[in-house]
């Protein structure tokens, strides 16, 4: 059948609306591959992190350019979505319909996606595919058509996707948080862009942005599968090879997150009404970061026995779901909640999860809760990246982190050094302020209306 | 591509929950959050990672699918029961039973099982169709015993009290109020299902209505679990670093030592459909939708209902028709005359009685819903009419045979087809032969799939529009 429902869900629409941070919520790999990451340096100096893994027929390939949509230029937020919506819609002689034939007749999988930071792109092929897949990516880094008849498809996509978020009470949460958070701030603008902004862009500027960003000084790569590094090597070098060589990024100044607390309503008139709320985080390279993680992890993270989950899902029936993650970006760092409950509850779920919040940041956790914590953390690590695809973005992103190829063997021990202490002066760091919240819904007013009280609600 | 491509619009050719998600489209979650794959029983086999299998005494079906790569393992356990198994008037009944399922045993109390997952960095979820209940938990290897210990315990010692039931009732009514309440496009789903099926309970959606949801109560829950939680009416699915002569030793002092419940019957029947004899349309408005969406679901027949060739046949029917921007419908409707945002097409073979193949669109602004329909029966017709060529025929099954080479990559999903295809009845046989059977659909049956089933009286169109009625008083869904 169609349908089947989960239990929880914890990767809720919520937290993809959020592409760019939700990078954040997962952890590390298996002791097995660790010890295989090879580092490939190729003729061509092009740099990949590659794990040789003949199990399956295919090869899975995760990249990305510094850049993201921190880069679109100013009144044209955008473009870096539009780009990587187009990049894979015809290059050089083959026109769209050409492009995408190819990649069917030999089901290769190939895509971009901007994210607040970085274009990212993504390929995966059977394995006796690989020169037809290398080489149209080629095409489409170094040739992109562009042609106006495929950029009108896809803004009318973009635009079509823009025009839901004004009434989806998930996009207007997410949306004006991070607008609280950043301001004009770039972070603080939606990455696919505004009603306003998405059709002024030209196809100048989409061509702009490409000769900007796609360059090899910033490239990073994780390749994961069955192929011999040396024609792994000479096949990087066909694909990149020929990218100009430097970037022209416009910086991007670092921010701290808006300092809570704060609260907002959106009034959208929908039965369920959605909670996001968040505040500054804590830097990937910041000493206390893996202290702020496993924090994280025992109030709110992706488990059934958080506190937040035992405190407003299990014990008080309020929401189905409850989740909250670190995020963290080039240039800033933020932790992120989500939730969503019945209108006359949504008080009730809100002080709770505060309430929550501030003992974590006054008491922080117990020692039991930590221990647990950490043993979950240490042995999560080989179930993070147990499938081509996923282990090729785990080495990709610790690249961006500026992690060292030896990250995954020195991770448990890091994991393991977080202290009581440590994790009390990370909780006191996070929430000691409390949060910012934006709540979408009907407004207490209209909740409070009679009518409201039809047969459809019930007694607690 | 823009991934909204594939997003609320093809609610059975996208993938899992995950994929669902990332398409960023809320209408996404209700529709797509399914486990298994729309096709069937894509799962390829490989002769090093050849699926083991074989049944206790008890009557459990066990499949143990190896993957050495890492030292993990998932353990699945699928039950015959979904919600087109629920007496009328308790809906939602499976999936609240689903929940419920995590409040403990008279062995092991709340939250046991849940931290022992916790402590060894595991995961765990569960999961509920028209047709199966599912469980399930990725732990390292060396906790395999373990967990099949637990779940073996929770499948008849489930102790269940008013003080867990009764919030956990007020979660289910939240995960309504987040999957359907708050999204016109799954309640456009709702309807439309609805409307198609007149007498077989897969009109009757999975979560529940909510007047009967809010109703249910402890003894509905621990009924309805004495009735089909059994060894004889489950498969578990072991898939990992494991061999299959491990799992029978430990599945033999676990899940072997659970009596049958020879009550269970083996065949599970349900009021059937007759035949289709009108085209029926539901409209659906609310005030918040933006973007305008036309469904049409066909009654069609399952991988279990149809003969094994038609089934493939109405898989590459699906692909040709509505996956990718270069079948026929998206490039009708969105490339050639650019009436739509959108469109796309799918088929959920994977399931016990006739299911549907659904065809979607999102028309740009001021297009109508006329217009775009007179493109898709155009495209239907010409399938109809004409045999596809066969280079286009060849890209199509390249894609569907590929999916199944994917597909090992991923443990979880290779647990997730072996599981499904099993509970709704399917062979070990009838998974690995897809692949060959794809390969083998030839234009005429692409061309006599579509003659046959795609007929408006098989039909419902939906269709989500945008309420400008003004509002005097406050609206509940």
């Amino acid at each position: 059948m169609t349908r089947s429902i989960g239990r929880r869900a914890v990767t809720t629409v919520f937290v993809a609306c959020f592409v760019a941070l939700a990078l954040a919520a997962w952890s590390p790999a298996p002791a097995v591959a660790a010890t295989r990451i090879q580092h490939i340096r190729t003729p061509g100096g092009i740099e990949a992190w590659f794990v040789q893994d003949a199990t399956v027929p295919l090869i899975a390939m995760q990249y990305a350019f510094a850049g993201g949509a921190s880069q679109d230029p100013d009144g044209k937020a955008g473009v870096s979505t539009l780009v990587a919506g187009l990049l894979d819609e015809g290059a050089g002689e083959l026109d769209s319909r050409h492009f995408r034939e190819r990649l069917d007749r030999r089901a290769i999988e190939l895509s971009f996606n901007s994210t607040r930071d970085h274009l990212r792109g993504s390929l995966r092929m059977l394995k006796d595919n690989r020169e037809e897949a290398f080489g149209l990516l080629r095409l489409a880094l170094t040739a992109p058509r562009f042609d106006s008849k495929d950029v009108e498809r896809i803004r009318a996509q973009v635009i079509s996707n823009l025009r839901r978020q004004t009434t989806d009470p998930n996009s207007l949460a997410s949306l004006k948080l991070l607008a609280v958070e950043y301001g004009k701030h770039p972070y603080g603008r939606p990455t696919s862009g505004t009603l306003d902004s998405v059709p002024t862009i030209t196809i100048d500027d989409l061509r702009n942005y490409v000769g900007r960003v796609v360059a090899k000084d910033t490239l990073k790569i994780a390749v994961v599968g069955d192929i011999a590094p040396d024609e792994l090597s000479r096949l990087l070098d066909d694909t990149f090879g020929g990218l100009p060589a430097k970037s022209h990024l416009t910086p991007v100044p670092d921010i701290a997150a808006a300092q809570p607390p704060q609260r907002f309503m959106v009034p959208l008139d929908v039965p369920q009404t959605v909670v996001a709320y968040g505040g500054p985080g804590i830097m990937r390279h910041d000493p206390d970061f893996m202290a702020a993680y496993v924090v994280n992890h025992i109030l709110g993270g992706g488990s059934l026995t958080s506190r937040l989950y035992h405190e407003v899902r299990e014990k008080r029936g309020l929401v189905y779901s409850v989740y909250q993650y670190l995020a963290w970006m080039a240039h800033s760092s933020l932790f992120i909640g989500t939730t969503a409950t019945r209108a006359d509850r949504a008080s009730e779920t809100v002080e709770t999860i505060d309430r929550e919040i501030r003992r974590m940041a006054e008491s922080g956790p117990t020692q039991d809760e930590l221990d647990t914590a950490k043993s979950y953390l240490k042995g999560s690590q080989m179930l993070a990246l147990d499938t081509s695809s996923k282990l090729a973005s785990g080495l990709l992103q610790y690249q961006i982190d500026s992690l060292g190829i030896d990250y995954l063997e020195k991770r448990n021990g890091l994991v393991d050094a977080v202290t009581l202490d440590d994790a009390r002066r990370a909780a006191k760091r996070l929430w000691g302020h409390g949060i910012t919240t934006v709540i979408v819904g009907r407004t207490p007013q209209a909740v409070v209306r009679p009518t409201a009280a039809t047969p459809a609600t019930k007694a607690n | 591509m823009i991934s909204l491509r594939r997003s609320a619009l093809a609610p059975v050719a996208a993938g899992a929950l995950l994929a669902a998600c990332l398409a960023g489209s809320p209408a996404a979650i209700a529709d797509d959050a399914k486990p298994a794959n729309p096709s069937v029983n894509q799962a390829a086999s490989r002769p090093a990672n050849q699926p083991a299998t074989f049944a206790l005494a008890n009557g459990l079906r066990i499949v143990v699918i190896p993957d050495h790569r890492t030292p993990v393992v998932t353990q699945m356990i699928w039950y015959k029961v979904g919600s087109a198994d629920e007496t009328p008037g308790k809906s939602g009944l499976a999936h609240f039973l689903e929940h419920l399922m995590f409040k403990g045993t008279a062995r092991h109390p709340q939250g046991e099982f849940s931290q022992t997952v916790l402590k060894v960095g595991g995961n765990e979820n569960a999961f509920t169709s028209a047709d199966y209940t599912g469980y399930f938990q990725r732990v390292p290897r060396a906790q395999l015993a373990r967990m099949m210990e637990f779940e073996a315990d929770r499948m008849t010692g489930l102790v269940l009290k008013d003080e867990n039931v009764l919030p956990e009732r007020d979660v289910v009514l939240e995960e309504y109020n987040m999957r359907v309440a708050n999204n016109p496009v799954a309640r456009l789903g709702e309807q439309i299902m609805a409307a198609l099926y007149l007498n077989h309970p897969y009109g009757r959606p999975v979560i529940g209505w909510h007047h009967e949801i809010e109703k249910l109560n402890r003894e509905d829950a621990l009924a309805f679990y004495r009735r089909f939680y059994a060894p004889n009416n489950a498969t578990l699915v072991i898939a990992g670093d494991v061999e299959a002569a491990e799992v029978r030793k430990i599945a033999e002092r676990t899940f072997g030592k659970v009596a049958a419940q020879p009550s269970i019957s083996a065949r599970r029947v349900r009021p059937q459909e007759p035949e289709p004899t009108a085209p029926r349309t539901v409209t659906l408005a609310d005030p918040n939708v933006q973007q305008p969406i036309l469904k049409r679901y066909y009654l069609v027949p399952s991988a279990v209902t149809a003969s094994p060739e038609e089934s493939a046949a109405l898989n590459v029917l699906a692909q040709l028709m509505g996956s990718g921007s270069n079948s026929r419908l998206y490039r009708a409707l969105v490339v050639d005359h650019p009436l739509a945002v959108t469109a796309s097409a799918g088929y959920q073979g994977t399931a016990l009685d006739p299911t549907q193949f659904v065809v979607a669109a999102a028309p740009k602004p001021g297009v109508t819903f006329a217009a775009t329909e007179a493109v898709i029966d155009e495209v239907i017709a010409d399938m109809q009419a004409h045999p596809v060529a066969a280079e286009e025929l060849e890209r199509a099954k390249t894609q569907l045979v590929a999916e199944a080479i994917y597909a090992q990559d991923n443990q979880t999903t290779m647990a997730r087809w072996y599981g499904a295809a099993l509970t709704v009845g399917l062979s070990v046989a009838d998974i690995q032969g897809w692949p060959g059977r794809v390969k083998a659909v030839t234009a005429a049956q692409v061309q006599e799939v579509a003659r046959k089933w795609l007929r408006k009286q098989r039909s419902v169109t939906g269709y989500l529009i945008k309420d400008t009625t003004p509002k005097n008083e406050e609206k509940r869904s």
